[in-house]
């Protein structure tokens, strides 16, 4: 008994020395994702580094939102740090509830952090989550079945050549759909696609004085476009794809063109689990020469909840994972293709990362999205794909269903935008807009 | 008078009766099989059944990665205890309600289903904000006492249900033999409900370790149970069917035997009563 509280003693002892202060436990709340996971194997380091130890809360995404909504707006003090995106970041900045990352200190670099996701990440200039890992979206197709139907796929194509090539690519009875896209319901799965492709054709949600634009022709052209497109060239079921349905099909083969996020240019070249590995090309998200393309932007940042007792201790945390040192650490171990993306600029002039075949793409995709300015036309938002308001989620999600109907042939473009409209309409109302 | 049964009409039920219990049964056959596959193989269209390479990765993964008995021993504390807790509570209440029914005792009975009917996450925010006050957030007592509670309309409305097949006599003649209020519920109606304050039991335990919403909502990194293990498979980017099958069955196997062993039990529990 004496040797085991001497021995805790001495233990102690050597964490405070080697932390500089007295060793904590943080709780951490995230999701399941590779990049995340990764990091959970590597927390040795960081207690190495600093003594405090981490205790993981890994969550469905959904799950998730609701577990750390609940705990933040009641000050219930579970979670030291949270990941969050970017839809929460500004809004949450704005209530009070996250401690400001403004003094991560001069060695973590914050100029380094991509402009884009910085700027999504801010409530009035201050920082108040960090990038874990970003991500945009871009076009993945098979290079092989483009050139079968005698096409290039440019750089930066536009919406009608897109449309073009996935109607040649298409080939049902050999079960290969030109173009797979997102069609189920929900802000983050139908919605996040359909609002950043909206962009591109010039619609938006709102304008200037908050009054909801989906009686637009704008609106109607790009759902019209969709539909039609899905209709010819999509697979069957669509309205029940989300991210990873339309991954298993790219991975099959049955797609000849998949948008979606940039993270997915590492699963479908993955030659352990894609069937395609070594026949995909990357191109920028489509547009209409309107200046705005159909990509989104989205981080999976690091958060500390006001109210913590820790927040020095999770400061550190979100230093270690979020810093150059970090990616390098990551590279060491795992190889620079495993890396978390789309999070600093440092990363992209790195000749080790240059060789990613998708890297660069990824890149331009980030930069070509700007949060702060996402529409053709002004808007008083800020977000891509999506309204960074607390309404947003909500009322996303019903368009969504209506839209997913659309696709399903349950009702026409026309129904579903004008009760999209109706819907939005009262509740914008409701809240007091 | 017994029905002829012809040994063809017995066969066709035979069948029948299998084919639904297969049915019945096929999701969780599905989950197990999925844990066996690569994550490539887990979303293979057209599906593979029995025919892949079988393989325990997925196993190895989440024993990796996950702390497993620390998952599983909350789930064993927390439907242990809430059931244990719920039984001390209910069998009193419906020994009131079956063998001294008042006037009201109809409606009490109601009003406590109705209880059930309210959607749980219209009283997330109170409990949680109590949970705090009292510092019971992420511990087991408190979702000891959380499940306890959501359980015990069902678990009064079993017992009340047994406890009514209970001829009123038998427990009468324990009084007039200078029996106790205490010795005449444990040694008189107890012994003769066995049965069915087992089935509940058996049920409410189940119901317990099952439960997803307020064990989710209210444990951090101390007192998750196995829903909250399940619930670290998905993933919003990325394939994770077969691990999160794998998950699922280590979750859903020692339930899955307890059912298993006890099935006579339960069944005979369930339909105590249901033939005079």
């Amino acid at each position: 008994m004496y040797l085991r509280n001497a021995l805790r003693a001495a233990t102690a002892l050597s964490l405070i020395a080697a932390g500089g202060a007295w060793a904590e436990t943080l709780t951490i709340a995230t999701v399941n994702n590779g990049d995340m996971i990764r990091m959970q194997g590597l927390t040795d380091d960081f207690t190495a580094k600093t003594g405090h130890t981490v205790e993981w809360v890994t969550l469905e995404e959904n799950v998730l939102r609701q577990r750390v909504t609940t705990d933040i707006t009641t000050k219930g003090g579970q979670f030291d740090i949270m990941t969050i995106g970017m839809y929460e970041t500004p809004i949450w900045g704005k209530n009070g509830w996250l401690v400001p990352l403004d003094d991560l200190g001069a060695d973590y670099d914050v100029d380094d952090i991509l402009p884009a996701m910085r700027g999504g990440l801010s409530y009035d200039g201050t920082l108040y989550a960090a990038p874990f890992y970003g991500e945009s979206s871009m076009i993945m197709y098979r290079t092989d079945l483009m050139e079968k139907a005698g096409l290039t796929m440019p750089d930066a194509p536009t919406w009608d050549f897109v449309a073009e090539a996935a109607r040649a690519m298409t080939d049902k009875e050999n079960e290969v759909y030109g173009i797979c896209l997102r069609g189920k319901a929900g802000w983050g799965e139908n919605m996040a696609f359909l609002t950043a492709m909206s962009n591109s054709f010039g619609a938006r949600w709102f304008d200037e004085d908050w009054n909801a634009q989906f009686d637009s022709d704008a609106w109607k052209t790009t759902l019209t476009f969709y539909l039609d497109l899905m209709n010819d060239a999509g697979p069957p079921g669509a309205s029940n794809n989300g991210f990873n349905e339309n991954l298993s099909l790219f991975q099959q083969g049955k797609c000849g063109m998949w948008i979606d996020a940039t993270v997915a240019a590492s699963f479908v070249t993955n030659p352990n689990d894609s069937t395609v590995a070594d026949k995909v090309g990357f191109a920028l998200a489509p547009d209409t020469g309107l200046g705005k393309r159909g990509n989104w932007l989205w981080a999976w940042a690091l958060a500390i909840p006001a109210g913590t007792a820790k927040a020095d201790a999770a400061k550190e945390f979100i230093r270690w994972a979020t810093s150059k040192e970090y990616i390098e650490l990551v590279a060491s171990k795992e190889g620079w293709a495993n890396v978390p993306p789309g999070a600093r600029t440092s990363l992209y002039e790195n000749p080790n990362y240059k060789d990613i075949p998708f890297a660069q793409m990824t890149l331009q995709s980030i930069l070509s999205a700007d949060p702060l300015a996402p529409t053709v036309d002004p808007v008083p938002y800020v977000g891509i794909q999506f309204v960074a308001i607390p309404e947003f989620a909500g009322i996303a999600t019903e368009v969504g269903q209506e839209f997913s109907a659309a696709l399903a042939g349950q009702q026409t473009a026309e129904q579903a935008l004008e009760k999209a409209q109706a819907l939005t309409t009262d509740a914008m109302e409701a809240a007091g807009y | 008078m017994a029905r002829a049964v012809t040994p063809r009409r017995k066969a066709l039920t035979t069948a029948l009766a299998w084919a639904i219990g297969f049915l019945i049964f096929f999701p969780i056959l599905w989950t197990i099989l999925t844990s066996f596959k690569t994550e490539a193989e887990a979303i293979a269209s057209p599906p593979k059944f029995l025919f892949f390479d079988w393989t325990l990765e997925n196993y190895g993964v989440v024993q990796d990665r996950s702390n497993y008995m620390r998952f599983l021993w909350n789930s064993v504390i927390i439907a242990g205890g809430s059931t244990l807790l719920g039984i001390l509570v209910a069998v009193p209440a419906a020994w009131s309600m079956a063998f001294v029914p008042s006037r009201r005792t109809k409606d009490i009975l109601m009003w406590m289903l109705s209880t059930k009917m309210l959607p749980a996450v219209g009283v997330l925010y109170p409990i949680y904000l109590i949970f705090i006050k009292l510092g019971l957030l992420d511990t087991r007592i408190g979702l000891i006492v959380v499940l306890m509670l959501i359980n015990l309309p069902i678990i009064v409305w079993m017992l009340y249900t047994y406890f009514r097949e209970i001829p009123g006599e038998i427990l009468e003649a324990a009084r007039m033999d200078g029996a106790s209020l205490r010795d005449e519920i444990l040694y008189v109606l107890t012994p003769m409900a066995v049965p069915g304050i087992a089935s509940t039991i058996l049920l409410n335990f189940i119901l317990a370790w099952n439960e997803a919403f307020w064990t989710l909502n209210l444990t951090a990194a101390n007192a998750g149970p196995l829903t909250a293990f399940i619930a670290s498979y998905s993933s919003p980017e990325g394939l994770f069917f077969a691990k999160l099958s794998a998950a699922s069955t280590m979750a859903i196997a020692p339930i899955l035997i307890l059912g298993w062993f006890s099935q006579k039990q339960l069944v005979r529990g369930l339909t105590f009563g249901a033939v005079k």
